[in-house]
């Protein structure tokens, strides 16, 4: 039953992810693509998280944390670009 | 080896280390300074004149140390009869110059520097005389240039002792290179590059189909060294030196190298018909050349060095002859030259000194007024012209008797009469020196009124110059050390007899006619003078400056073809040439063929695919909109990290994305002071040109990661990953080849990236002092950005963060052996937590709280992995070699601790401190740019809320 669980899921990040694709590359603003950006990396963990399940082994999740802890710096980075022009004032 | 081989290497160190105290001892004034360069030289000078007499009776006395025995090159030294003439020449010489400089040169020059200069000259100069070992004889070799070269250029705020300084270490310097690629061909003839073996195996050289190569090559190199035409220009301007330095180089030692390398090798290389004509013509021509224009040189300096041309061609025309008899009157004229010529240039120096000019012209009657000068200076010409009772007679008459029965492409007259013309030229610029500089009336005109030097500057050239009578009168003293170089010379076992008288030989004619034709010309000189003032002549320095000119223009041209400075250039040159590499080697044919199947494509394995296709894709198109390109590149980025989990390396994946966070953060500081937009630049044809060759190489890369996916190929991964837990101790292959198997090369790219970040914060410290401040300075920060400047949110985010990143970044640091971490990524997780602070609070707040340097972790982390990989010294073991034992310390459990940890920690220091001093130096910029700092940690603190009860 899991397999059609983890299939599904699969499917359906896989499917976020072109649409993440989609929203980067057509825009057509600046703040669409970062939060699509964003939006891409969560879509990420999850699949990498899914794919831990799926071969049953723990060390995937705490590689999905590790890019949760530092996958959203690059997001505020950006944003503190268009904001303030500097990142580091 | 004896104790006779312990002084031998004392010898030849003995300048060396002696070379460190004038410059100290300078502080305790210029007597002191003078006596600690003599004490070093007279000390070498006895060392040697004790091993003297053994030598003298034909032992060779030898010193060895292996250095790279590998390359055949030890540190080996040998002193036979030639080399105890040179050596003592260089070390005696060296103390009457010493003498001699102490009073020549003036307060202003640096005495310590000179006297430093001089003993590196020395010590050079010593070790051609006595290495055992071709290939440490050229290093020597090149010393001598090097040194020669700081003591020609000693005056540095003459342009002219600069330029002088330059041509001869050009010259000097390419004949070098062409000894070097004679001597390495000997070497491989003989199959050793022992200098002992090599003159033993004359026989299979002068066979050799190599010989004519090597022995140009090698001629080159003296050559060039001994003034020899038509390199002979650049003596001349080297007179551009403090006449001490002429008179210790340019007469005595380094222009004798060039002389002292035909000799040592003329067992090796003598005998042939290629010697004779090339070496000995050679010097013919130098020798009558050099006296020709020493004849008219209005310059006492520059007459002399036209003359030490003259003699060093007589000198190689004498080695060049190839017979035992003229090698023994070479050698007993280089003892003649020495001292005369040495005398010479000093007394040069004091009229110089005394009266302030050179030129002979204002010249004349100095015998009044300085009646010692003149004894000296006109005893020494005498010589050098080559009258009786004045050493320069006796060699001299050697030389016209073996140049009187020299045949020369079949003429017999040829070689004698170009030799009596030589030798009247001679006579007649001796003469003139003579009588233009102290006879005739004393005039009134002389820049500074002249009178005899004090002792000490005197004392040197009188030594020299009771030598030169001492020889004359009695040869025979002379003997004794003439045999002894004469049959190191030859290797044969000769007793030569030095006398004055010899009978009416035809060598006492051509002598008569020398002098008496001498005297004629020398009456004849103003109207030749002005004839050859007149008469038109090539400017060696003028051609010298188009040759060096035309070679910087042409080597600029080649240069600009492949490096003009446009990166698009150099990646086409790279790219285009490993794309052909590559075809080259798939041509040939040896690909195997495939021996897997193609796995199935799993539909989320095709997104990934597709996004990184798109993404690239869409940077190509994008990219002259840069800010949207960083975004673009953030997918990029992100599919790899991702690709990198899907193939089972966690650690990779995470290295990457944080690798790329860093990037990211890199280029957007950067991008804050530069155009948005890239502006378009390329045609359509560079276009086409920069599309097809990256096609070519992105084909070429896929294909050959295909190829190599489709077989099964060995790899030194199996050695890893059998090796890993038992050799390094850990079960994280990947970390363990990073601290152990490739522990070493982990070691250099930390410090390349230490080096990198130091170079990044030194280049935008050169860049803000430059002329890009001012326009920072004029940036407008005016426009339209948010209110939000560090807000409440973030840092309170970041604020939690910090000790969950540090735990996490710790954890993954200290299971880096056995799991997924290790101290790199460890590094780059705290970076980006201390990165996060300085978003969200701004630059000067968190720098406050910040207490260790990023210079200082860099240096930290590079000495610790440094000292860890030395710590395996002490135990006996090669460098890095690392080991590692399990402990149990209540109550954690037990745990292993290996040494490659600790060279872990020096990886996670130095790559913190690199990262965080690179965007450390970036960030500048915008303060620099007049932008303001806060120190507050946020817009607007709660805590300093002010209630409304408290307002009222």
């Amino acid at each position: 039953m899991i397999e059609y669980a983890l299939t599904f899921a699969l499917g359906c990040y896989a499917l976020a992810l072109l649409l993440n694709l989609w929203r980067i590359a057509v825009g057509p603003d600046a703040a669409d693509r970062i939060l699509a950006l964003d939006t891409m990396v969560i879509n990420l963990i999850a699949l990498v998280v899914l794919y831990g399940v799926w071969h049953s082994t723990a060390i995937y999740f705490e590689a999905a944390m590790l890019i949760a802890m530092v996958g959203f710096v690059s997001t505020v980075a950006y944003c503190r670009f268009l904001l303030r022009g500097d990142i580091i004032e | 080896m004896g104790l006779g081989g312990t002084l031998l290497l004392l010898i030849a160190v003995m300048p060396f280390a002696g070379a460190l105290l004038p410059g100290l001892m300078i502080r305790a004034g210029r007597n002191v300074c003078a006596i600690s360069t003599a004490v070093p030289t007279f000390l070498a000078l006895t060392m040697l004149v004790v091993l003297a007499p053994s030598v003298m009776q034909g032992d060779v006395v030898q010193a060895q140390i292996e250095w790279l025995p590998q390359l055949g090159l030890s540190a080996s030294f040998f002193l036979d009869g030639l080399g105890l003439l040179f050596a003592g020449m260089i070390l005696g010489v060296g103390l009457l110059i010493t003498l001699y400089a102490r009073f020549y040169l003036s307060g202003e020059d640096p005495m310590g520097q000179f006297y430093t200069y001089l003993l590196l000259f020395q010590g050079a100069m010593l070790g051609i005389v006595l290495s055992d070992n071709i290939l440490l004889l050229l290093i020597f070799w090149e010393l001598t240039s090097l040194s020669s070269f700081l003591l020609i250029g000693f005056w540095k705020h003459l342009p002219e002792g600069r330029q002088g300084a330059r041509m001869a270490l050009a010259v000097t310097g390419a004949g070098g290179l062409a000894m070097i690629g004679g001597m390495l061909i000997l070497g491989n003839i003989v199959g050793s590059y022992n200098l002992t073996d090599i003159l033993a195996a004359g026989d299979q050289i002068r066979a050799s189909e190599w010989y004519l190569p090597a022995l140009i090559l090698i001629l080159l190199g003296a050559f060039t060294k001994s003034a020899q035409f038509p390199f002979h220009f650049w003596l001349p301007h080297a007179m551009a030196a403090p006449t001490p330095v002429s008179a210790y180089l340019h007469s005595a030692t380094m222009v004798k190298a060039g002389v002292f390398l035909l000799a040592r090798m003329w067992p090796a290389l003598a005998g042939t018909d290629a010697w004779f004509y090339i070496v000995s013509t050679t010097g013919l021509v130098t020798m009558v050349l050099g006296a020709l224009i020493a004849l008219f040189k209005d310059d006492l300096k520059a007459l002399l060095a036209f003359s030490t041309v003259s003699h060093l061609g007589l000198l190689t025309m004498l080695l060049g002859f190839g017979t035992q008899a003229a090698a023994v009157a070479a050698v007993f004229h280089v003892i003649n030259h020495l001292t005369f010529k040495a005398a010479l240039f000093m007394t040069a120096g004091i009229v110089d000194h005394e009266t302030h000019t050179r030129d002979i012209k204002r010249l004349g009657g100095l015998r009044h007024l300085m009646p010692i000068t003149f004894l000296i200076g006109t005893a020494a010409a005498l010589s050098m012209a080559g009258i009786p009772l004045f050493n320069g007679f006796l060699s001299k008459e050697l030389m016209l008797e073996e140049a009187s029965h020299t045949d020369w492409f079949g003429s017999a007259y040829a070689v004698p009469v170009m030799a009596t013309i030589g030798a009247l030229l001679s006579v007649a610029y001796s003469l003139r020196f003579i009588s233009h500089v102290f006879l005739g009336p004393v005039r009134d005109d002389y820049p500074h009124k002249p009178h005899d030097p004090p002792f000490g500057m005197w004392a040197a050239p009188a030594l020299l110059v009771a030598m030169v009578v001492i020889i004359g009168v009695a040869p025979f003293l002379a003997e004794g050390i003439v045999t002894a170089a004469a049959n190191a010379v030859t290797g044969a076992d000769l007793h030569p007899h030095l006398k004055i008288w010899h009978g009416f030989t035809p060598a006492l004619w051509m002598s008569v006619i020398a002098v008496a034709g001498g005297i004629v010309l020398l009456l004849l000189h103003k109207p030749l003078d002005k004839l050859w003032i007149a008469a038109p002549r090539p400017e060696a320095k003028a051609i010298f400056d188009r040759l060096i000119a035309g070679l910087v223009s042409a080597s600029r041209a080649i240069t600009e073809i492949g490096h003009n400075g446009a990166i698009s250039r150099y990646l086409a040159i790279f790219t285009a040439s490993s794309v052909a590499l590559g075809w080259v080697a798939y041509s040939s044919g040896g690909l195997s063929a495939p021996t897997r199947e193609l796995l199935p494509v799993s539909p989320v394995i095709f997104v990934g695919w597709v996004m990184l296709i798109v993404a690239t894709l869409s940077v190509v198109t994008m990219h002259h909109h840069r800010f949207r390109a960083l975004v673009l590149i953030g997918i990029i980025g992100l599919s790899i990290s991702a690709g990198f989990a899907y193939l089972s390396a966690p650690d990779l994946a995470l290295t990457q994305i944080s690798v790329e966070t860093v990037t990211i953060m890199l280029l957007l500081l950067a991008l804050h002071f530069m155009p948005k937009i890239t502006p378009k630049e390329s045609s359509a044809g560079l276009k086409l040109r920069d599309g097809v060759i990256a096609l070519g190489a992105g084909g070429g890369v896929a294909a050959l990661a295909y190829a190599f996916l489709l077989r099964d190929i060995e790899t030194i991964s199996d050695y890893h990953l059998a090796n890993s837990y038992e050799g390094g101790g850990g079960t994280n292959v990947v970390n363990v080849i990073l601290v152990d198997f490739r522990g070493y090369d982990t070691f250099g790219e930390i410090i390349v990236l230490g080096i990198a970040g130091l170079v990044i914060y030194a280049v935008m410290h050169a860049l803000l002092d430059g002329p890009a401040a001012r326009r920072l300075k004029n940036t407008d920060y005016s426009h339209d950005r948010s209110r939000d400047r560090h807000p409440m949110m973030m840092v309170v985010a970041t604020r939690v963060m910090m000790p969950i990143a540090i735990v996490v970044g710790a954890y993954i640091f200290l299971r880096g052996h056995n799991q997924p971490g290790g101290g790199f990524v460890a590094g780059l997780v705290i970076a980006i937590a201390l990165l996060m602070q300085y978003m969200a609070s701004g630059f000067a707040w968190t720098q406050e709280r910040q207490r260790m340097e990023y210079h200082t972790m860099i240096g930290l982390g590079v000495v610790i992995a440094g000292l860890t990989g030395v710590g395996s010294w002490l135990f006996g073991r090669p460098f890095l070699t690392s080991d590692f034992t399990y402990i149990h310390l209540p109550p954690i459990e037990e745990f292993e601790v290996a040494t490659a940890m600790l060279f872990d920690l020096g990886v996670f220091l130095t790559v913190l401190g690199g990262v965080m001093l690179m965007l450390y130096s970036l960030s500048r910029i915008a303060r620099f740019a007049g932008e303001t700092v806060n120190v507050d940690p946020m817009d607007y603190d709660p805590a300093d809320r002010i209630t409304d009860e408290e307002e009222r």
